[in-house]
């Protein structure tokens, strides 16, 4: 087996997980941020959907979570299955959301009560204290909770395998089977490696930029 | 016509009722301090002023307007409070500088979005930022801060934070600017240079309610001192009258226990 042909292989199996992380981090912030206000909702019942929904999606394995979502409207209501890869964005996409609306949450339920008031005494609307004072606030408060749970997001695609998808892992893997060799397996680590170390420098520059002001 | 004009107001938090039926009145360039244990209701008094709270009974006048009433729903709407709202300006005890934004920037910031609104700010907008901007430079000025315009509140001392949130809330030209205990989270060294900066506010006859505990600088500064105890006006008169001839029992015995 050329080292050529594994690197090959290997890329394109990065490539998947490279979608899947991409595509979930694209929907989940967004969608977490909806969780979020829902979970800080004033109607009661409301907030109490919301807040089961986070316990029961952060309460069990993902791995759980995607094998139902894959298998699930097959088994339970006989529809047609739905395709591995779309199967494997719900879940990790209602997974991630999950957890990213803790993150928004705790960013937004610390601004201290007096940043909200100094606005409101100061004649400002609901909207100009959300956008103009609170939310760089946030942002600089949930950047490190935050850098840590999408570096926790590009090894979780991994857990993709259970359904069959390609990414580098399985692919890395298959070769133990195949080729009886276990190199591609240490080989596809140091895709995970250089990719979350371009993450952490990421976020270490998005850390120093907010690191002119402190809250 | 009075500056201000405060008539019956009632709140209560629950069953505790924390504010039963105060009414008074102040005059344009007035300064009025309140005095008081914690509990008595004076935070609540100017935080329902400023409509952080709604009181549950009452109205209130700005130059016989009256901009607050119990029993008129309209005058509770959100837009119609932030209108109101800026009759008076606050200065809180903790500062509340917006961290993200400088000195100047934060003395500006509530006038920027208010010009907005107007409906020539498209047509002069260069120059009315300017304005703004000349504005905060002399406010910050005023308050000794010319040196520290561009710094960030972390970079700056309780101090002068605070001397920057009495510039923030001067911005808007109040009717009458309340401050809440705004030297109680400072050291004591530091206490020194923001009474300095509301002294020089009552020589130039700004209208003031000031809530304090510091007996000798509501003595030095106010033309009449209130006296909270239980959410009631207990006694109020000029800083003579209620320091040195004080007529109620429960007063001599705060003010008592302050010397001891």
């Amino acid at each position: 087996m050329s080292f050529i042909s594994v690197t090959q292989r290997l890329f394109s199996g990065f490539a998947i997980s490279f979608q899947l992380f991409f595509g979930t981090l694209l929907l989940a912030l967004p969608l977490g941020l909806l969780i979020s206000f829902g979970s800080m909702s004033r109607f009661k019942p409301l907030r109490w959907l919301v807040r089961t929904f986070v316990w029961i999606i952060r309460g069990t394995p993902l791995m759980l979570q995607l094998i139902i979502v894959f298998y699930g409207p097959g088994l339970l209501f006989e529809m047609t299955g739905i395709g591995r890869m779309q199967a494997a964005y719900i879940a990790f996409i209602i997974n991630y959301s999950a957890y990213f609306s803790e993150i928004y949450r705790g960013g937004i339920e610390g601004i201290p009560r007096g940043q909200y008031e100094a606005g409101q005494v100061l004649g400002m609307t609901r909207n100009q204290i959300f956008f103009k004072v609170v939310l760089l606030q946030v942002v600089k408060r949930i950047v490190p909770p935050m850098s840590n749970e999408i570096i926790t997001l590009v090894k979780d695609t991994s857990l993709a395998r259970i359904i069959a998808i390609q990414e580098i892992t399985m692919v890395a893997q298959n070769y133990i089977a195949d080729k009886g060799i276990i190199w591609p397996l240490f080989y596809s680590g140091a895709f995970y490696l250089i990719f979350c170390g371009i993450l952490t420098i990421l976020f270490h520059f998005i850390e120093k930029k907010l690191d002119y002001f402190r809250v | 016509m009075p500056a201000l004009e405060v008539k019956n107001i009632n709140k209560s938090f629950g069953n505790i009722s924390v504010l039963k039926d105060i009414s008074f009145s102040m005059e344009q360039g007035e300064v009025i301090s309140i005095i008081g244990s914690s509990g008595s209701g004076k935070t609540t008094l100017l935080r329902c002023l400023n409509f952080l709270e709604t009181p549950d009974v009452g109205q209130i006048f700005v130059e016989d307007k009256c901009i607050f009433n119990s029993e008129d729903k309209k005058s509770l709407k959100d837009s119609q409070i932030r209108k109101n709202r800026l009759h008076f300006g606050l200065v809180f005890q903790s500062f509340n500088l917006f961290p993200q934004y400088t000195a100047k920037q934060n003395v500006m910031l509530a006038c920027e979005l208010l010009a907005k609104e107007r409906p020539d700010y498209k047509a002069n907008k260069k120059q009315i930022l300017t304005e703004i901007e000349q504005n905060a430079e002399e406010l910050l000025k005023r308050v000794g801060l010319s040196e520290r315009m561009d710094n960030y509140p972390h970079q700056l001392s309780g101090g002068q934070q605070q001397r920057v949130a009495i510039a923030r809330a001067l911005a808007l030209k109040p009717d009458i600017l309340c401050f809440d205990e705004p030297t109680s989270a400072l050291d004591p060294e530091l206490t020194g240079e923001v009474l300095k900066v509301i002294k020089s506010l009552a020589d130039e006859k700004t209208t003031m309610v000031i809530v304090t505990h510091e007996m000798d600088f509501a003595k030095e500064v106010s033309d009449r001192v209130l006296f909270m105890d239980d959410g009631l006006i207990l006694e109020q008169g000029t800083p003579q009258e209620v320091f040195e001839n004080t007529r109620e029992e429960r007063t001599k015995q705060f003010l008592k226990k302050l010397t001891d």
